[in-house]
């Protein structure tokens, strides 16, 4: 507050601060990959631990009607709980460490998942079902060679959406000093308002977000290859 | 457990919560703070998705607007806002709370006008509707649920996101969590956290019932509707945990 109302009589005002600053990139590279490799292993081990936990849990779930109430009341309740005060919960078990935050992460991401994996097994029709049934395909063929693949749109949408909020979302793990690209815009904000690495964080976060979403979707494109061939 | 007697005590003591700056002045903080952005973000995106739904136009517009925001991360625009010119304050946390508040609506907003059916359009003009009274006693009704589908979002992620301006010297109940890191008292930051989800849920509850009482149609009780745990998959439009 106090800066702001004396805002044009500080030095910081005066220096030059301009807000793409190559210089800047190249003299902290190290330290800006640093985090950047922070931020990618936060985001690859929260999706891929959140999709490990979903899919029995959606399994589970689609099993018994009484499972899927408590299941998807739980996710709304934990989607609904801020991050700042989710990393809080975390942190007093785990400390100021990466675990606090890749807790945190997973559990959004698994909320997000065990819905969109759901809905994805759901969305199988009932004759296909049937008639893998009737061809003689046991439980666990049907889940790996039928439903699975039919559901893989769905679980795939459900991985994008995951990906690209983690991403965001893991900056706020800065509460506890881990994260990621995080730690260079609120750094820069503690550097007296520095801007060249706010906008690097920032920039970092969007292009990592991106990358990631294109990734999947490429993923997406080869492992449906019939949704492929019924749009040409 | 300790921690949560802590927490507790630091609930407990009504001193915590009327001094200046405690826990209903910054209450009071978030909830203008939350409420101003949210009305912001309504005033623009309401007119601009229903007249997009109603002409049609602009869907990969809308679309592509709510997957980019997904991408941002709030701290970064919240910081961002902080160091231009505006200054870091209540101005900068609101212009990028109604900037993040602004894709939920839109695209609901969209969606919903664009999903009436034509029939109901149709036989509206064919009863000698104008283009306006089509879009409002018409479409509207129709497109409520949606709409409100989108508010309800976009307040909730508000208010959730409020807590970050905390981290860039923001007020609003962030500011209980950030000062328990600063001074490694777990204790605050539990009674902080605990705040600020019980925050997030209310208002969650708060619109769902909101909903219920705006949206034109049967009113029966949600406990009386037979349950079908049905899984919503995230719709495009969704918000994202913050």
């Amino acid at each position: 507050m106090l800066s702001a109302a004396s805002g044009e009589l500080l030095a910081v005002d005066a220096a030059p601060n301009p807000w793409f600053d190559p210089s800047y990139v190249t003299s902290n590279w190290d330290t800006i990959m640093g985090y950047l490799g922070e931020h990618v292993r936060l985001t690859v081990g929260a999706v891929v631990l959140g999709a490990l936990l979903a899919l029995p849990l959606a399994v589970l779930a689609r099993r018994s009607r009484w499972l899927a109430g408590p299941v998807l009341g739980l996710s709304t309740l934990v989607y609904t709980i801020p991050s700042l005060a989710m990393f809080a919960f975390v942190a007093p078990i785990t400390g100021l460490t990466t675990t606090t935050v890749l807790i945190g992460l997973v559990l959004y991401s698994l909320v997000i998942l065990v819905r969109n994996f759901l809905a994805g097994l759901q969305a199988v029709p009932a004759e296909v079902r049937e008639a893998a049934r009737g061809m003689g395909y046991g439980a666990g063929r049907l889940f790996w060679q039928v439903e699975l693949p039919l559901a893989v749109p769905a679980i795939m949408a459900g991985l994008r959406i995951a990906t690209v909020s983690t991403v965001a979302l893991a900056t706020v793990g800065v509460i506890v000093g881990h994260g990621g690209l995080g730690q260079l815009i609120t750094g820069g904000f503690n550097a007296n308002f520095y801007r060249a690495p706010i906008v690097v964080g920032t920039l970092g976060c969007v292009l990592l977000a991106l990358l990631a979403d294109l990734l999947l979707a490429g993923a997406e494109r080869l492992l449906t290859p019939w949704t492929r061939r019924a749009a040409a | 457990m300790n921690r949560w007697e802590e927490a507790f005590r630091y609930l407990n003591d009504p001193f915590n919560w009327s001094r200046p700056g405690g826990i209903l002045d910054l209450l009071t903080e978030h909830l203008r703070i939350s409420g101003v952005a949210v009305l912001v973000a309504m005033l623009i995106a309401l007119p601009v998705g229903a007249v997009l739904g109603h002409t049609g136009r602009g869907g990969a517009f809308t679309v592509a607007l709510s997957n980019v925001s997904r991408a941002v991360p709030t701290l970064a625009l919240l910081t961002l806002f902080a160091v231009t010119p505006i200054g870091f304050g209540p101005t900068a946390t609101t212009i990028a709370l109604a900037v993040f508040a602004v894709p939920p609506i839109l695209t609901n907003t969209y969606v919903g006008f664009r999903s009436v059916d034509p029939d109901v359009v149709e036989a509206s003009r064919a009863m000698g509707m104008g283009g306006r009274q089509v879009l409002l006693r018409a479409e509207l009704p129709l497109a409520a649920p949606l709409v409100m589908t989108g508010v309800r979002t976009a307040a909730v992620q508000v208010v959730a996101t409020a807590t970050l301006a905390a981290l860039v010297a923001g007020g609003g109940l962030g500011r209980i969590i950030t000062l328990g890191f600063a001074q490694q008292n777990y204790g605050t930051v539990l009674a902080g956290a605990v705040l600020v989800a019980a925050l997030a849920v209310l208002t969650e509850l708060l619109l769902v019932a909101l909903t219920w009482a705006v949206v034109p149609g049967d009113k029966r009780l949600p406990f009386l509707r037979a349950r079908r745990a049905t899984p919503v998959p995230e719709p495009t439009a969704s918000g994202v945990p913050l």
